[in-house]
């Protein structure tokens, strides 16, 4: 420790920011800032409109070389936003960037209280206590450590995948973990894309296929990230591969086992048709399916359930020997400097609403279900028909199905209403159908959407605005017999509808994945209420978790479309790329250390620690902290019966006077 | 009776990646809450001293509020559990100090409970009312301070382990 930078003169420079009218139309800045001046040592004390722009914090260098200021206390908002900037301020300034401390009168004060003066008096107090604090500051010098070049990309759909071809484009080499047997995630299910109506599988399968040929990319799917220890730059991740009993290396995709396995008809639901066709015990997820390896379903295979089975596909395969009965489950261990969590979304499961009566009746399907109906490469060839095989002379779409409402949840899913639409233009190019919308607000806001909502409406689509209140097949009305009646308030003619159509499209909403507390928990990411990924700032870091080094992108942070995916899995290589090519990180130094005179060497600290950083050194019996692995949490130094252990940036006195200044009376 | 202008005062000390950013969220959603809670900013709630807590109450705070992450969702893994351990047994030293249960507090918060910062400190607020001034030198005379520093003992602190 620096301990002649506590002594001499102190000479403390005190910024209040009005931030527009958000600080200044409660509190009042300039009597905070009149309060604040008589206090022991400050030299300075101003209020100005904007403390964080180039004027403000020009104002704060230039009373640092004028007035010698050796100190600098910022009240203004919280430092989780802008610490950094005004460290590096009073750092070009050419003040040590430690000789600093913020106060949070924005988030913690003015934003959150009514009472003008209460929250005056609020200010001057934790702006007294900063005061007191900053005067026992050290000079301290941030620690750089190495980054490991490479990253992980956890989730192969569209969004991994745009992720790990950046990085790799960019050089770097990535790993791609994909849970499911085959990368592609949710687009790869898709028919067309809205609002240009442009083939999915067109935008998709070439970077599927660029992933799987990519030099850098080292691709593993059946695959799931189990444990992450480490931390930005020097993270080690433990990948659990699950066998698919047959050799990645050595099948080619000629899918001649599954041509020949004792099953002759496929018997078991194909989850990449959603359930609406059937697949073999071995098999291979879809056409495109990257990488292009069939897998065995040990559930299902007659050879795991039975061991009786004549094992055709072995014989079909011949001397490749892919097939490969014995493969076990694998862990492996990789070092990463950075990881992008890709993971992406869940559908709604539309069987919680009972009243629209999916599961009930046949004929009430899911917007994913008709997606792959209208698929050319779907169960039924891209024919939209009933579960009779009838071409339907009507089609319904109810929107909102999980989304907007308080009874499951309550957020806007953003991309059903264009989905919708997209799926109601398709069935009436495949079906002379009447097509009908029943919607609450029709949400286009993106690019060539709300002209997509126009063209929708040119092409005859009917649009109702309401709740739908249930599905029935209960006729009233002749017209109404063997069909299903959809019963909802038309609230723009105000008038309770009854309208029989063939078959009913629910647009079920997004909903974070069943797992996404464990996944969080893995990585150390925060979740929002609604359970989606937190960024760690919705404009200034919009990829960036609490924790350094973790990215997110895609739908695990909230529902968006492809665009706008795309867009995050760039912004998150960036910021990966961004890391990597600086070549260090800079660690707050917030470390721990022993001040040894004081270590009676009673071994307390040691077992508190959960990274292992407090040794204990046998010739001088006393404990000794590794600094490259101390995470600053302080909890040995608060433990530590003879105050032996002390925190950078977080002394006991610097507390202790905090503490005395928020309790001062004016 | 006490001064009727009398305010509870409240030192809270709030952990950097959970409590305080859900303080942090419970201003970006301009939620309102009573004005009388001081936060100190700390890494982790496991830095939190029992002395931060026995300073803030012989200082002038009426009540003290500890928030960390919850049990499982710790930043550093496990410093809230040792927040925890440390907490329930000042509790029960400050409780033969005479201290009101309401005064010292202890809550998880994560990051997306700004809502929870506000219901908690409002009614922490209004717990202490009722209770009034801690005025905590008058209460002991200026000895309270050093017996209550000199009970935390290892041994009772593996009594309570």
């Amino acid at each position: 420790m620096n301990t002649n930078s506590r002594n001499g003169d102190i000479r403390i420079g005190f910024y209040i920011c009005h931030c527009g009218r958000n600080i200044a139309g409660v509190v009042d800045c300039a009597a905070v800032a009149g309060e604040i001046a008589k206090l022991p040592g400050v030299v300075v004390s101003r209020d100005y409109k904007y403390m964080c722009s180039e004027p403000g914090q020009e104002l704060i260098q230039d009373d640092i070389r004028e007035r010698a200021l050796n100190r600098v206390v910022v009240a203004s908002c919280s430092p989780l936003l802008h610490e950094h900037t005004f460290r590096n301020a009073i750092e070009a300034g050419g003040l040590n960037r430690f000789f600093f401390q913020m106060v949070n009168i924005r988030e913690h004060d003015s934003w959150v209280h009514t009472d003008g003066p209460a929250a005056t008096a609020k200010a001057i107090a934790l702006a007294r206590a900063a005061v007191r604090r900053v005067r026992l500051h050290c000079a301290l010098e941030t620690v750089r450590a190495p980054i490991h070049p490479d990253v992980l990309v956890v989730g192969g759909g569209i969004t991994g995948i745009h992720a790990a071809l950046t990085l790799a484009n960019g050089g770097k080499k990535v790993f791609l973990v994909e849970r499911e047997p085959s990368i592609g995630g949710h687009m790869a299910k898709f028919d067309k894309t809205f609002p240009t109506l442009d083939c999915a599988a067109c935008i998709l399968t070439p970077k599927m296929s660029a992933v799987r040929a990519h030099e850098n990319i080292r691709l593993w799917t059946n695959s799931e990230v189990v444990k992450v220890e480490g931390y930005v730059g020097n993270y080690t991740v433990t990948v659990r591969r699950r066998p698919r009993y047959v050799n990645e290396e050595l099948c080619v995709g000629c899918q001649e086992c599954i041509e020949a396995c004792v099953f002759k008809e496929g018997k078991f639901p194909d989850e990449f048709n959603v359930g609406l066709s059937k697949r073999k015990p071995i098999y291979i997820p879809f056409p495109q399916a990257v990488p292009q390896v069939v897998l065995i379903d040990r559930e299902r295979c007659l050879h795991f359930k039975t061991g009786k089975c004549k094992r055709t596909c072995v014989e079909a395969c011949a001397d490749r020997h892919a097939i490969d009965f014995t493969q076990k489950e694998e862990l492996v261990e990789i070092k990463v400097g950075n990881i992008i969590v890709a993971t992406g979304f869940k559908l709604f499961d539309a069987g919680r609403i009972p009243q629209y009566g999916y599961g009930r009746y046949p004929n009430v399907v899911t917007s994913i279900e008709l997606e792959r109906l209208v698929t050319s490469s779907g169960p039924t060839g891209g024919d939209v028909l009933l579960r009779d095989g009838r071409s339907p002379k009507s089609v319904a779409f109810i929107l909102c199905v999980g989304s907007r409402d308080f009874r499951t949840n309550r957020w806007c899913s953003r991309t059903c209403c264009m989905h919708s639409m997209k799926l109601a233009q398709l069935v009436r190019e495949h079906t002379d159908a009447e097509v009908t919308v029943f919607y609450l607000d029709i949400r286009a806001p993106g690019k060539g959407c709300e002209e997509f909502y126009d063209k929708s409406l040119k092409e005859g689509i009917r649009f109702v605005r309401g709740r739908v209140a249930e599905v029935t097949d209960w006729a009233l009305r002749e017209e109404e017999e063997g069909k299903l009646v959809i019963r909802a308030e038309d609230t723009l003619a105000g008038v309770v509808r009854r309208i029989p159509v063939d078959m009913i499209v629910l647009a079920v909403g997004m909903e974070p994945q069943a797992d996404a507390q464990d996944v969080r928990r893995l990585f150390n990411m925060s979740c929002g209420t609604e359970g989606w990924f937190l960024e760690k700032h919705p404009k200034l870091a919009p990829v960036s978790t609490f924790t350094d080094g973790v990215f997110i992108a895609g739908c695990c942070q909230g529902p968006k479309d492809i665009p706008d995916s795309i867009a995050q899995a760039g912004a998150a290589a960036a910021e990966a790329m961004a890391l990597i090519d600086r070549g260090f990180i800079e660690q707050e130094p917030n470390t721990a250390y022993i001040a040894e005179a004081e270590c009676s060497g009673c071994k307390s600290c040691i077992p508190l620690c959960p990274y292992k950083a407090i040794g204990f050194d046998e010739p001088t019996r006393k404990a000794r902290i590794n600094a490259a692995l101390c995470k600053g949490c302080g909890t040995c130094v608060a433990a530590c019966p003879s105050g032996s252990i002390r925190q950078h940036l977080f002394e006991d006195d610097e507390i202790f006077s905090e503490i005395e200044g928020v309790l001062t009376h004016a | 009776m006490h001064d009727p202008n009398w305010e509870p005062r409240i030192v809270a000390f709030f952990c950097n990646w959970c409590t305080y950013t859900a303080a942090d969220l419970a201003g970006v959603s301009r939620l309102k809450y009573a004005p009388n809670v001081r936060i100190v900013r700390l890494m982790c709630s496991g830095r939190v001293d029992p002395q931060f807590i026995l300073a803030a109450l012989a200082g002038g705070a009426d009540g003290v509020l500890i928030g960390g992450c919850h049990i499982g969702d710790c930043h550093y893994a496990e410093g809230n559990l040792k927040t925890l351990r440390r907490f329930r047994l000042l509790k029960r030293l400050l409780a033969g100090f005479g201290l009101e249960e309401p005064r010292v507090r202890l809550e998880w918060i994560s990051a997306a409970e700004g809502d929870k910062v506000r219901c908690v400190i409002n009614e922490m607020v209004e717990q202490l009312r009722p209770l009034g001034p801690l005025a905590w030198g008058q209460r002991h005379g200026a000895q309270g301070w050093q017996a209550a520093s000199a009970a935390i003992t290892p041994e009772a602190e593996a009594a309570h382990a």
